[in-house]
């Protein structure tokens, strides 16, 4: 009897080592971050993670692979973030020159109330797709590590460029426009 | 007897009562910004002065001034911002097992200690039958006794 005793009690005490030892392999694997954006300012060409959230410019929701064939910017942005506000005129005004020649800009609005966000998307008069990832797990996924990052993906979803921080110098602005009609012409 | 379980049913209700009472009152905000996570950088509101944190404290203020309850406020912000905004895991779902585990592991520590101490204590043989003293040891202690005393 306490031979089984014992048994039972060692079985419990490894099955709650092996319990707690899967859950840290879990929270491991699952909770692992990307570095998307980082890789592709680095000059490579990563396929870019899809999604499907829920649209703020309109109803419904939006999937990222459902623009394949099609140039696209992925702008990560908060409507809290003061770079974010600088930049976003001059992403409005690429979307309004290039989305006749098959350019979409999709904003990502991450870690934010929805309200403020409609309000800068009113403010700034943004009319490209918006899209809400409030807990910023999409963000994980594509590495954004602060905002705004931004990147460039080709007709096919292969990073072209990426932008960590606001495209907010001259310098920077010339680099996106190089690299959108680097996507335009794949 | 029957008066003590009277008195404690009556000091268990007034402390539940007064729980209660405590509990449907308006939150504070101090409470709830020590209870929620800023989103961007991950520790408490109140230990946090990021842009989106000092939002959130703006938030929870006009909220409790709209008279919305501690439950109703982290209600809103887990919609907007996940469920990793609050400090503590949720009592539901898979946040329970962050509740339940530690219990579990208590509970099985206090029934592996239990075993042990049941199979220690069966172990142990009981005394033997005393065996008489050799009769020249038993001489030489007699002696011995004599001396010391003499």
């Amino acid at each position: 009897m306490a031979r089984r005793a014992r048994l039972v009690a060692q079985g419990v005490a490894l099955g709650l080592i092996v319990l707690l030892f899967g859950l840290l392999l879990w929270k491991l694997v699952y909770d692992e971050c990307g570095d998307f954006i980082a890789a592709a300012a680095r000059g490579e060409r990563p396929q870019a993670p899809d999604f499907t959230l829920e649209r703020l410019d309109e109803d419904g929701e939006f999937r990222l692979s459902s623009l394949r064939g099609q140039a696209v910017v992925v702008n990560a942005w908060a409507s809290w973030c003061i770079p974010c506000r600088e930049e976003a005129p001059f992403l409005e005004q690429v979307w309004r020159e290039n989305r006749d020649r098959g350019l979409v800009v999709v904003g990502l609005d991450a870690k934010d109330f929805r309200v403020d966000a409609r309000r800068f998307m009113r403010e700034y008069d943004l009319t490209f797709p918006i899209v809400y990832d409030g807990d910023g797990s999409t963000l994980c996924r594509f590495g954004v590590t602060g905002f705004p990052e931004t990147v460039v993906l080709d007709r096919e979803g292969k990073a072209i460029d990426g932008f960590v921080g606001g495209i907010n110098s001259d310098e920077d602005r010339a680099r996106l426009r190089r690299a959108v009609e680097r996507a335009l012409a794949t | 007897m029957r008066h003590v379980y009277v008195t404690v049913a009556l000091v268990v209700g007034l402390m539940a009562a007064s729980t209660a009472a405590w509990a449907a009152g308006p939150p504070s905000a101090a409470d709830l910004e020590a209870e929620l996570v800023c989103p961007v950088c991950e520790t408490t509101l109140d230990q946090s002065n990021a842009p989106v944190a000092e939002r959130m404290k703006l938030f929870i203020r006009q909220r409790i001034a709209a008279g919305d309850t501690e439950r109703e406020i982290k209600d809103v912000l887990v919609a907007e911002f996940g469920p990793g905004v609050l400090a503590t895991p949720p009592k539901s779902g898979f946040g329970l097992l962050a509740w339940l585990l530690p219990i579990g592991a208590v509970v099985a520590g206090a029934i592996a200690v239990g075993l042990l101490v049941r199979s220690w204590s069966r172990r142990r043989t009981p005394p033997g039958p005393e065996r008489p003293l050799d009769p020249e040891l038993e001489r030489r202690v007699d002696e011995e006794l004599a001396r010391f005393d003499g």
